[in-house]
């Protein structure tokens, strides 16, 4: 059984001290609700997640104990797209109607600090100040840029890239934009990326309806299909956060292996998606991402940034709203966010920020720690 | 008052030209680090704890340009705060090591240059001593 989306809902993400994430989250299950034209007494089923701002199963406080089945889902940064996938099988498998996925959360501003303990390594690794995905995606770059001979002029172009979409996104935290010199002359973080090539933890909520495709024009005249999603974590072999070491010979990424799983499942390849998300925790990020999910050639990333490709009127529009480098990420929601702006412009409804065109088909991917991927693929 | 290594089996102690420890899996030869029982390769339970060595090459790098938050250890401030480079240092035992690295200054680190092992004294210990950690220096080329 093919699932559509039929309702989204999105609590503008960034900095709301008056909300806890919850009800952050609230927000974003009523704009959903309402987009479909469906009450909270009717959905069926539940499935979401947050890191930092509590059981996701604790929204039926905000929305009505109505009984539905809820099930809190914790996975990393792939909540979202964990969420999803199982709200996805859910409706799939015709165990249930419709579905909600809901993602929300409210980090401290700063960096992450984990504990060791939590990713099964000794204390030793914090304590020497080892601890820190800064410096992961820091060094991951850097051998990228080294083997795939990609400048620093590349990573200022996604960021710049980035804060142009956030300025033309209201829902967007950084909605100013910044020149390649503004960008140059932020503080270094971790060599190669600086200040504004990263993203920072922030706060946001997003939700979506889910139901059976031959049910969605009940729902709204704008279904939007989810021909795939898939979710693949790491082989021995990748180049993942928190590894005090690493073996010689190197694996796919799981982005890669989630990536191919969701071309099977949707019977089309690279060459037939018109936009994409792409997760762009750093600068470098969208640029590894870019070539592992088969988009162009691992290389080839400098030159398609230098002709404006992956902009908004470019050939290949990515991360249309700014992604997570204008919108900050709110673990729970990031995922969910990149499925949400697919959903946008599939229905033409991007505004200031809309591709030109007409898509038809977008993708979307999201990566984090442990070393973890979602992809899906939709179209309309 | 004495120092000691802020883990067991990091590295050889005491020792005049310190190696890393690691494990091999007596079941595969995967090479890991730190040595650790079971095996993330195949799985295997056999793994002995092998010298890597005290010298490599640098496979990547960057530098910590912020006080990290806890769980780092240290008496420096914000303000006081000296950046420290960080890497993975590939050890000719067949494995890549994430380790410090002495040198801060991003002109001196280049992919590929050699490195050797420096045992550090890192954070204070209960003894009166200093915790000792193991980190990588640029090896001087004559």
């Amino acid at each position: 059984m093919d699932v559509a989306i039929v309702g989204i809902g999105l609590h503008p993400f960034g900095r709301t001290p008056s909300m806890s994430g919850l009800q952050q989250g609230a927000a974003a299950t009523r704009a959903a609700l309402a987009d479909a034209g469906v009450d909270w007494s009717d959905i069926e089923c539940g499935y979401g997640g947050s890191q930092d701002a509590g059981n996701a199963d604790a929204i039926v406080n905000e929305m009505g104990l109505s009984g539905l089945q809820f099930t809190h889902i914790f996975n990393g940064c792939a909540t979202g797209g964990s969420s999803l996938h199982a709200a996805y099988t859910a409706v799939k498998s015709g165990e249930y109607r419709n579905a909600l996925v809901l993602g929300f959360d409210k980090h401290a501003p700063g960096a992450f600090n984990a504990s060791p303990a939590d990713w099964g390594i000794d204390d030793w690794y914090g304590e020497i100040g080892l601890m820190l995905t800064t410096q992961y995606f820091g060094m991951k770059i850097q051998r990228y840029m080294h083997d795939h001979n990609i400048s620093e002029k590349a990573l200022v172009a996604v960021a710049e890239k980035a804060f142009h979409n956030g300025s033309i996104n209201p829902t967007a935290w950084r909605r100013q934009a910044l020149s390649s010199e503004d960008i140059m002359a932020s503080t270094m973080i971790s060599h190669p990326l600086r200040k504004y090539m990263f993203c920072s933890p922030a706060e946001g909520a997003v939700a979506l309806i889910l139901c059976s495709a031959t049910e969605a024009k009940r729902y709204t005249t704008q279904p939007i299909f989810l021909n795939a999603a898939a979710v693949r974590t790491r082989h021995y072999g990748s180049f993942e956060v928190f590894s005090p070491s690493q073996p010689i010979k190197q694996a796919d990424s799981p982005t890669v292996i989630a990536s191919q799983a969701a071309y099977q499942q949707a019977g089309i390849g690279p060459a037939d998606i018109d936009i994409a998300q792409l997760q762009d925790t750093e600068s470098g990020a969208e640029i590894i991402h870019m070539a592992e999910n088969g988009f162009c050639e691992h290389g080839e990333q400098e030159q398609w940034l230098r002709a404006g490709h992956t902009q908004i009127g470019g050939k290949f529009p990515v991360n249309t709203d700014g992604g997570c480098l204008a919108n900050g990420e709110p673990v729970g929601a990031s995922g969910l966010r990149q499925v949400h702006e697919i959903c946008v412009q599939l229905r033409q409804q991007g505004g200031a920020r809309q591709v030109p065109g007409n898509p038809k088909t977008g993708y979307t991917h999201v990566y984090g720690a442990p070393g973890i991927s979602g992809v899906t693929i939709l179209s309309r | 008052m004495s120092d000691s290594p802020i883990h067991a089996n990091l590295f050889t102690w005491p020792a005049e030209h310190p190696s890393l420890l690691g494990g091999l899996c007596g079941h595969c030869g995967e090479v890991s680090f730190p040595a650790q029982s079971s095996c993330r390769h195949c799985s295997g339970t056999g793994s002995s704890v092998i010298e890597l060595g005290d010298r490599g090459t640098l496979w990547t790098w960057t530098v910590q340009n912020f006080l990290p938050k806890p769980p780092y250890v240290t008496d420096q401030t914000a303000a006081t705060f000296k950046p420290y480079g960080v890497g993975y240092v590939e050890m000719p035992a067949g494995v890549r090591v994430e380790s410090r690295l002495l040198t801060s200054d991003p002109e001196k680190l280049h992919i590929g240059m050699p490195m050797q092992l420096v045992i550090e004294r890192f954070s204070r210990n209960d003894q009166g001593g200093h915790n000792l950690s193991f980190a990588f220096d640029c090896l001087e080329v004559n």
